[in-house]
Parts: structure tokens; sequence; C-alpha cells
């Protein structure tokens, strides 16, 4: 069998796996296109506070006020037709409890995708959101018994409003990009979660996001606040149906770790292969703070995504470890943002990107030390393994560097699937598809080690069944 | 010799890209018996193992056979799940994947079933220890990092633990100082003197048959054994080197 044929098989299985659909059962659908009606009928479906209303519709005149990106795969990018697409969705009248309550069609999607297995097994609480709305919710007692709110976005806005209001928006501002000022315009869902001073939450959290409908856009909003001292882990997956037209995510995620806290927020996105991923991901942390992104781009049509950390208290800590696959078709623009705004902090980039058959993986990134941020430390490594023909890997680093005392290391690494690993495995008698899946592996090994299990045995899962080579 | 030899070839020719690097070669190894290929830098012997081999970046004409069955036209894989072992003399380095789940499947595809990983580990350490191995080793990434001692040791684990028919060194001797000849001699006489394969060693020095003593030497040059003969020969080519062969490497290109 020749690599070719051995490799056509990626991500063949998606439809059958995550691709089915549900018919389309909708409570309540805005129509296409985008609008301050459209704006103002999902705020007062909400009941949402004047505050919030206000800020919904200075977001979409910033979206209507600012241009495209110029920058990125602005071809691909310009093929989005904004007024091609429902901004909000509701299949259900409202947010299950317990499993039994969520509507039936709904169920049978999240127990296929494994979603109440997974909980039973090892999370402490965990979200489903359908669409546009959070349809099922459940989180451990003892962690709401500890004072630790994890609830979805809307609740969290409605039970929480002065927390929310405290901080919300303050890390990613409505005018940081187009796609951030779209996502406040029209956002729905997301999680929203804070962990009071102290608390260790020992097991993750989890959300898991489905988008059913087609020409549907998902626009959750997550909020996450570690107060002084706490630490806690937030897993999200994400799929979606295939469809013949495109759809879009667009999230914008903030993280806030205060003083001595550590915080890790985990995504393996698999997207179906015509969704626009477009997210905007950003931390502060505040002095002797940990933040981690780890971040797994698998599916999806294009994806820009850079998750940030602003290192904003001494001796604050930041790390992105990320992975992305780019099959044929896809752009995973991928990368990581860390702006040193205070003295000895330090950040860690590893950015893996494996592009296979005509797939394109970029790797964009800002290393950025403000004047006075001294004794900062850096480190930015970039490894980019090429499969087949017409794979193609990009690298964007940008460094900005006011400061004299800092160390920096920067390294990128591109590679081609070589002839010379394959022949050595293959001369100890494993077949091509065993010894291209273990180079595969073996490439994505720091990532997935730094993942819980259970999502380690998925995501190998996941390479595994997309490295397969189904013939013709 | 009436007995059949586990490894054969026959006008044996290997090309890279447009270039002839082995200019017809015969060879028959029976089990239990250990050949050596000397030859100066350059000669094609290494091509000529790596051919054999079955890397893509060689063609090679020709017909090889691995107990008695024809062998030529398989891929690298099959040849090897057959028997057929190449020690590399620049082993490749595969980061993310441990040495001990590396070995596990090749020896589990060697042995077409899975091994256990419990027999799998105990086997491994006895093997590790033979070598004088440290256990951390199985641990650590496929030749990420290692010295070219370690290479080589692990080259000759394998030789250990894959158990072939018929095993090509290719330069295993190289980059390995005194101490650590003596023991990947020892891993390679334990494996070649049971009587069960047949080995062919391909060196520049006499250094390594000090210590795995063959029974033939075939002297390599401009891509054709010029001379064989018993273990003599290599003590000749140690003290006289290359050169006084020439004119035969030459006359042997003048017959082509």
């Amino acid at each position: 069998m020749s690599a070719q044929a051995a490799l056509a098989g990626i991500n063949a299985d998606y439809a059958e796996r995550y691709g089915f659909r549900d018919p389309e059962e909708y409570f309540l659908k805005a129509p296409k296109g985008l609008s301050h009606e459209v704006v103002e009928m999902i705020s007062r479906l909400k009941a949402e506070p004047e505050w919030m209303r206000a800020f919904r519709h200075r977001a979409l005149d910033i979206f209507y006020a600012k241009p495209m990106p110029t920058w990125g795969n602005t071809e691909m990018l310009s093929r989005i037709d904004f007024d091609d697409i429902h901004y909000y969705l509701r299949s259900t009248e409202k947010s299950g409890r317990t499993w039994e309550e969520v509507p039936e069609n709904i169920k049978r999607t999240f127990d296929r995708l494994g979603i109440p297995e997974a909980e039973r097994k090892f999370l402490a609480g965990v979200t489903a959101q359908y669409e546009s709305e959070v349809v099922y919710h459940s989180v451990r007692e003892e962690l709401t018994a500890q004072g630790v709110i994890f609830t979805d976005m809307d609740s969290g806005l409605r039970e929480h409003e002065e927390l929310v209001r405290q901080y919300f928006a303050t890390v990613i501002p409505p005018d940081d990009n187009k796609f951030a000022a779209l996502n406040s315009a029209v956002w729905s869902g997301g999680s929203f979660i804070y962990v009071p001073p102290g608390v260790e939450v020992a097991i993750p959290l989890q959300a898991y996001f489905r988008i059913n409908a087609e020409n549907m856009g998902q626009f959750e909003r997550t909020l996450i606040i570690a107060d002084r001292g706490s630490r806690v882990h937030y897993i999200e997956g994400c799929t979606a149906p295939v469809y013949s037209t495109n759809s879009l995510h667009s999230a914008v995620v903030e993280l806030v770790a205060l003083p001595g806290a550590r915080l890790r927020y985990t995504t393996i996105q698999n997207w179906a292969n015509n969704i626009y991923n477009l997210v905007t991901k950003r931390a502060v942390a505040y002095e002797d703070a940990q933040v981690e992104w780890v971040d797994g781009n698998i599916g999806s049509k294009l994806t820009m995504k850079y998750p940030a950390i602003l290192l904003k208290g001494e001796r604050a800590h930041g790390e992105v470890l990320s992975i992305a696959f780019a099959g044929p078709g896809q752009h995973q623009d991928a990368g990581a943002k860390a702006i040193h705004l205070a003295p000895h902090t330090t950040s860690k980039i590893t950015s893996k990107s494996i592009s296979k058959d005509g797939g394109r993986a970029s790797y964009r990134g800002l290393v950025k030390v403000r004047r006075g941020a001294h004794g900062c430390k850096t480190t930015v490594e970039c490894d980019a393994l090429l499969i087949g023909a017409g794979a193609r890997s990009d690298t964007y680093p940008t460094m900005e560097i006011a400061e004299d005392d800092v160390r920096i290391e920067h390294e990128a690494r591109v590679s081609k699937l070589g002839d010379e690993q394959m022949f050595y495995l293959m001369q100890r008698g494993l077949t091509e598809d065993q010894a291209r899946l273990m180079i595969v592996n073996g490439f994505i090994e720091p990532f997935v080690k730094e993942l819980p299990m259970e999502y380690a045995v998925e995501l190998n899962r996941l390479i595994e069944l997309e490295m397969e080579g189904s013939v013709g | 010799m009436s007995q059949q030899p586990i490894f054969s070839c026959s006008d044996v020719h290997v090309h890279v890209a447009d270039r002839e690097v082995v200019k017809g070669v015969d060879l028959a190894i029976p089990a239990g018996e250990i050949h050596a290929i000397m030859g100066p830098n350059g000669s094609g012997k290494s091509s000529l193992v790596s051919a054999i081999a079955g890397h893509p970046a060689y063609t090679l004409t020709g017909r090889l056979f691995l107990d008695g069955e024809e062998i030529g036209e398989l891929e690298p894989d099959e040849k090897a799940r057959r028997g057929l072992f190449l020690a590399f003399q620049y082993p490749v380095a595969i980061p993310g994947v441990t040495v001990g789940s590396f070995l596990r499947a090749a020896v589990s595809a060697r042995r077409g079933q899975e091994v256990p990983v419990r027999d799998f580990r105990r086997e491994l350490q006895a093997a590790m220890e033979a070598l004088e191995m440290d256990r951390s080793f199985a641990g650590r990434y496929l030749n990420d990092g290692f010295s070219g001692g370690e290479k080589k040791r692990l080259e000759i684990l394998q030789l250990l633990l894959l158990q072939p028919r018929f095993a090509m060194l290719d330069e295993t001797d190289s980059g390995l100082d005194i101490d650590a000849l003596r023991i990947v001699a020892r891993g390679i006489n334990q494996a070649a003197r049971g009587g069960e394969m047949g080995t062919l060693v391909v060196t520049h020095y006499q250094r390594l048959l000090n210590y795995v003593e063959p029974h033939v030497v075939h002297v390599f040059m401009n891509g054709r054994i010029v001379r064989s003969g018993g273990p003599e020969l290599a003590l000749e080519l140690e003290a006289r080197g290359y050169d006084w062969l020439q004119p035969e490497a030459t006359a042997a290109g003048g017959v082509a």
C-alpha cells in the first residue's frame, strides 16, 4: 500500500462518529442575519440587565466598524457570509439538572458522544451546550458546598451578576478584534466558573459544545475566575455534523488567575471540516499565579486561535502547549501569545503541528516584554511535521522585547515524516501504517502526556483513526 | 558445504539514483556461520546490506533467498517479520516513542502475535542484563539523545530479542570504546553461536573480528567481492591494508 493511499482516510469516519445530525426541532430560531433587532431579541429573551443589553449593542457597532483581518487566511475568511448565519437557536425551553430532564433527541446526541458516561467516570462537573443554549448541567455537591460556582454563562449572569460584571470583558474587550466584537454582541451559553480562595478542585470540570443545525453560529462565552491560591482544571470538547455549507464558531474565553492561583484550560477541538473556528482566548495571571492553555486543534475548516497570557503580576508563569492537525482542505492557524508585564515572569510556548496531504498549519506567535519587566524568561518551541504531498507549514513568530535583562529561547523545526524513520521501524517488522502511527504518536507525546488519561486515550484513538488507511 | 544456506543471494546489483554501487554479488551463509565483509570506506558494503533489507533509496536487482524462499520482491517489513535483521550503522531517533513500547511492538510483529506485557518485561530485562544496560533505558525515547555506544547497544538488544534467521550488522563496531565493544561482541556471539542464525558482519576494521570470529571473510572493493578466505584474511588486511588488492578489484571490474 502506498503512503498516499494509507493516508487518504484522514477524518474519513468523522461523519459516522460525530457527523450524525438530529432533525432540527427548535423552540426558537432567530432569522438569518445580523442586526440590532437580533441582538435585542437575544438580550430580551434572556431577560438580561440593562448594562449587558447596552454592551451587546455597543459590541455590534464595533463589529460593523471593524474591518475583517488582513492577515491569516484572508481568502477563506472572505467566504464567510455573515448574512447567511443563524445567530441564535434554542432547542429546549430550559436547561436540565438531571439527565432525564434533557429532551430525548439531544440526550441521544450526547449519549452517542459519551458525555454522561465521561461524567460518571471522572468529572467533577459537566455542562453540555447544544446550539446556543446549555441543555444539561451538573456539579458535584461537595464542590457547591465549598463555594465553587460552575454554571453556564447565562445563569452566571442571572445568579452572580456582581461577580460577572466585575470581570466580564475585562480581559477581552469587544474592540479587541472583529470576532470578539461579534461574540460580545450575540454571545449565548458558555461556562462561568468561580473558585473561591484556597479551594482546590481536584478533578476536571468539563463542558461539551455541539452544533447541530446548518448555517448556525455558536458564540459561547466563557469566564473562569480562580481566586487567590485556588486551583482548577477546565476541559472542553466540541463536535458538529457535516453539512454542505459552513457554520461559524466564534467563542470568547477569559481566564483570570488571581495571586497564587493555578488555572489550566484544556481543549480538544474536533469540529467538522466545514466549521470556521475563530476564537479569542486570553488569560490574566497575577503575582505567583500560573496559567496553562492546553490546546488541541484537530477539526474545523479554518481555525484562527492564539491563546494569550498577560503576565501581570511578579513571578507569574504561563504556558501554552498546543497541537494542530491539518488534513486536506484544512488550515490550522494557531499559536500563542505571552505578554510579560511584570518582573520575573516566565512563559513557555510549545507548538506542534502536523500537516498532511495539502493541509496547512501555521504557527503565529507573539512574545512581548514590557520595559521594566526585568528578569523574565521565555521559551518558544515550534515543531512541525509534514506528511505527504502538498502539506504546508509556516511560522510567524514575533518578539517585542523592551528590556535587556531577559532570557529568550526560540527554536523552530520543520521535518518531513522521514523515510529513514519509516525504514527503521519497518525493518523491525512494523507495517507501514503501524510505523507511521508510531512516529506521529511520538511526535504528539509531549502534548498527550499533559492530558487526563481518558482524554489521552481518546486523542490517541482520534489520531489513530485519522492516520489509518481506508483505501479506495 | 552441503548444508542449505539460511541466506543466499545471486548476481545482486544495487543502484542509488543512476549510479551502480554494487556490481554483482553472490553470497551463501549457512546457519551458525558468521561471514564478514571488509572493505574500504565508500566501497558499497553498507549499500549492499541496506538494499538487501529494502531501503527505499536503493534499487536492487538479483535474487535473494531466506530459508529457501525468494524474498527479493517483499516489502521491508515482510522481510523483517520473516527474520531478516539489519543492525543499522546510524540508527535514527524517534522522539516520543519509548524504547520499551517500540521493542514490544517489534517483538510482537516478528512473532506474529501480541506479547503479553509481563512476559515481555521479563524477557527484556534478561536481554538488557546480558548487555549490561540500565533498566531506565526502556523508558527513554528511541535513540533520542543516545550516545553512539548506546545506539549500538540498543541495536544488539534488538538482535537478541527478535531472534532473526539472518542478521546483517553494519559497522556495529564504529563509535564503540573497548569495553562497549566487548559487551556488544558478547551479544553478537550469544545470538550467532546458537547455530540457528546466519550472520553477516560488515566492518571497516579488523577490531570487531578479534571478538566475533568469522568463518569466512569477504573483501569488498568497488562494489564487488574481490576475494574470500578464512579468518586469516582479516589479519592480512589489518597488516597490509586494502591497496594490495587493488589490481584484483580493477580486474574484477574489467570482467563485468
